[in-house]
């Protein structure tokens, strides 16, 4: 669907449903580059299940009009301002590695907006490698293969996919070949530049859940315990042996497996 | 454009791309999933399983395990997201243009195409609505003044038949692109080894894999794959694949697939619908073969040179037509598409005409005598007396045959055992001509 969010229009995909007052709603937060397609199979499975959701287009991706916000906070500041547009009060937020900083902001900034926050390919610091930030900043498609060879695991390096016939590697790369020229380098530069992410944490009061993959080159699970231990509210967290950084792509069947635990959790 | 083929190389993604070992018992092969249907967990998974909300197998008309690594493997070498096995190259031809069109539709195609996709595209499809226009495949802009309002495919061989003309992937697909259609490209004869269509522009691919992918003659086969690059959206011709299908659920595939959306949409639809899925088994085989596609490929490249230079210098022969010979025609573009080599299969006129030709055939002891190519083993067809046997000298000629015209698909014997067979009936076949 379509919404006006500051004066941009803005795609979410609610798995072919309208929003429905009274329901849970998920909101899911793509990574750098990318758009809602990243979180089909999670955002179906929902929308057929009595709840809404709201995959989103940041703005300057996928459908979304507009140029991509610089920062993570602004990024959590947008996701403020979708939830008054489409009158939602409150989320459970699903992040995946810059939409994972961006929903740890939000959660602590916007407290009494967020019911739940699962972290996917998380972790703090996220620095960017010199070249990958040089590649993208050039719009060098080398960037593109620098993201697909350090996030996914060797294991996805040689396929094995939980969806038929498809490639992960080359889905990787097709979709983020997909941004607009200078996209990939705003949000590399946003997630190199954030700095709040442990005194964030902090913040957050809702439980948290992490789902992390234990051969992630981009968000180690060091990076990803750092973050985890500033949380003060509940923390649960689950290891996929074997998956690297792109869990949505590499492990869609045991993300949503763990989304639909932790909801039932929260009831 | 950036590499979808990722941090291995293209030796290493013929043995491995699309397996792991088995999670149920370690096996190292990929397994033989011979069955039709697998076991649902509970009823919610199934039911997530049926409306895209998971992902897995349910039933083999529409994916398997073992058919799955094939797919993926070939995508990998390819440089695709994705890819579809078929009950044969046919199969996948057919699977390709039944997603894109349906009746009222039409297809710009080279006019050198393999004699079974000729046949599907003047006397079948036309039966149900879709129409061909043939065009000179070495003139891009032959297709440019083909295309109408209806057109939804381009569509050659990257060698075609039986001049090996080769196709200028790079100029088609830019008319292709700059009338917002896709381009489709049979890669039989070359394999990923010798090219990569996506490379060069192209959008689909599809292969006859009972040719040299599978390389051993044991199994019929098809792959169809997708490079995930062509825009959908952008074209506005497709509303199978940008619109909501009533047939599963509603589904918009761009929207919800993204650059997955083109194969989606031809699993969900032409491969439920149609059925012409690929057997585990003919998968197991067709892998089995992959494995040593680049040193099979290779191999044939090299026999093949090795048997051209023999027979341009025989007297007996009147002209070998292979691109890497300077007097072919597509010398340059030979060079530019395909330095590791043209494929394995190419034609050669022997002096004498249609007598010659059938004493040659019947002369040799290595090569086999039969309608394939593309087997470990070296194979020959005479046209003007076996396949087509019926047309006149005219007709022949029509169809770029010639009666003295030979067809050799070189194997992976010892190259001088097949000079010593290629001499011999050369000889037998001029001396009882006199
Ligand atoms: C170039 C080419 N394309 C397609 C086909 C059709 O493939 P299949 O026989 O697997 O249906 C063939 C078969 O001879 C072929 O040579």
């Amino acid at each position: 669907m379509e919404l006006t969010v500051n004066g941009s229009k803005t795609y979410i995909y609610t798995g072919t449903h309208a929003l429905e007052p009274g329901r849970t709603t998920w909101l899911f937060v793509h990574g750098a580059g990318m758009d809602h397609s990243a979180w089909i199979l999670q955002s179906r499975y929902f929308a057929f299940h009595g709840q809404n959701v709201m995959a989103v287009d940041l703005p300057g991706h996928g459908r979304s009009a507009g140029e991509p916000l610089g920062s993570i906070e602004a990024q959590a500041d947008w996701l403020a301002a979708l939830l008054d547009a489409a009158s939602v009060e409150q989320a459970m937020v699903v992040g995946h590695s810059m939409g994972s900083l961006a929903a740890v902001d939000f959660a602590a900034r916007y407290r009494d907006r967020v019911k739940g926050l699962a972290l996917v390919g998380t972790g703090f610091p996220m620095p960017v490698a010199e070249p990958l930030l040089e590649a993208t900043r050039a719009n060098d498609p080398r960037g593109i293969g620098m993201i697909m060879n350090w996030g996914i695991s060797p294991q996805s390096h040689l396929g094995g996919n939980q969806a038929p016939g498809l490639w992960i590697h080359g889905q990787g790369v097709r979709l983020l070949e997909q941004a607009a020229p200078g996209v990939l380098f705003t949000d590399m530069n946003a997630c190199n530049a954030y700095e709040a992410g442990v005194a964030r944490a902090g913040e957050i009061a809702c439980p948290v859940h992490f789902v992390i993959g234990d051969r992630d080159m981009m968000t180690p699970p060091k990076a990803t315990a750092a973050l985890a231990d500033a949380v003060t509210a509940p923390v649960s967290r689950t290891v996929l042996r074997g998956c690297g950084h792109m869990t949505p792509l590499e492990r869609p069947n045991e993300l949503l497996d763990e989304l639909i635990a932790f909801g039932a959790r929260l009831g | 454009m950036s590499s979808t083929s990722g941090p291995f190389s293209f030796d290493t993604l013929s043995l491995h791309a699309g397996q792991q070992p088995d999670p149920a018992t370690g096996a190292r092969a990929t397994p033989i999933y011979q069955t039709t249907s697998f076991v649902f967990q509970d009823s919610d998974q199934a039911a997530s399983l049926f409306n895209g909300e998971r992902a897995g197998h349910v039933y083999s008309r529409i994916s398997n395990p073992t058919n799955a690594v094939l797919e993926e493997r070939v995508a990998a070498l390819e440089g695709g997201v994705g890819a579809i096995a078929t009950a044969s190259g046919q199969a996948a031809v057919h699977l390709a243009v039944a997603t894109l069109m349906g009746t009222g539709g039409h297809i710009v195609a080279s006019h050198s195409l393999y004699g079974g996709t000729h046949n599907l595209l003047t006397y079948t499809l036309p039966r149900f609505g879709i129409e061909t226009t043939f065009v000179d495949p070495r003139d891009p802009e032959a297709f440019r003044n083909a295309i109408r309002p209806e057109t939804r495919l381009v569509f050659g061989e990257v060698l075609g038949n039986p001049g090996l003309d080769i196709l200028d992937i790079e100029a088609v697909a830019q008319v292709a692109h700059d009338n917002g259609l896709p381009l489709l490209i049979d890669a039989t004869f070359t394999t990923p080894y010798l090219c990569r269509p996506f490379d060069h522009g192209a959008d689909l691919v599809y292969h006859s894999a009972t040719k040299f992918l599978g390389g051993h003659g044991v199994a019929v086969g098809g792959v169809l794959v997708d490079s995930g690059r062509f825009d959908w959206d952008a074209s506005g011709l497709f509303p199978e694949l940008t619109e909501p299908y009533a047939g599963f659920h509603n589904m918009d595939f761009t929207e919800e697939y993204g650059p997955s959306a083109f194969l989606l949409r031809a699993r969900k639809e032409g491969l439920r619908d149609f059925g012409a899925c690929m057997s585990p088994t003919t998968a197991f085989h067709l892998l089995q073969g992959l494995e040593t596609l680049p040193l099979r490929m290779q191999r044939h490249v090299d026999n093949t040179r090795r048997l051209v230079a023999f027979l341009a210098e025989h007297e007996a022969v009147e002209h070998v037509g292979y691109p890497e010979q300077p007097d072919h025609p597509d010398h340059g573009l030979a060079a530019r598409m395909l330095p590791k080599g043209c494929g394995a299969v190419f034609s050669f006129t022997i002096k004498g005409g249609r007598e010659a030709g059938r004493r040659f055939t019947e002369s040799l002891n290595l090569f086999s005598h039969l309608a394939n190519v593309g087997d470990a083993k070296s194979l020959v067809i005479h046209p003007a007396s076996t396949t087509h046997h019926r047309m006149s000298s005219e007709a022949l000629r029509a169809a770029g045959i010639s009666e003295g015209m030979i067809r050799l698909s070189v194997g992976l014997e010892d190259p001088d055992d097949l000079i010593n067979d290629l001499k011999r009936a050369l000889r037998a076949s001029q001396k009882e001509a006199r």
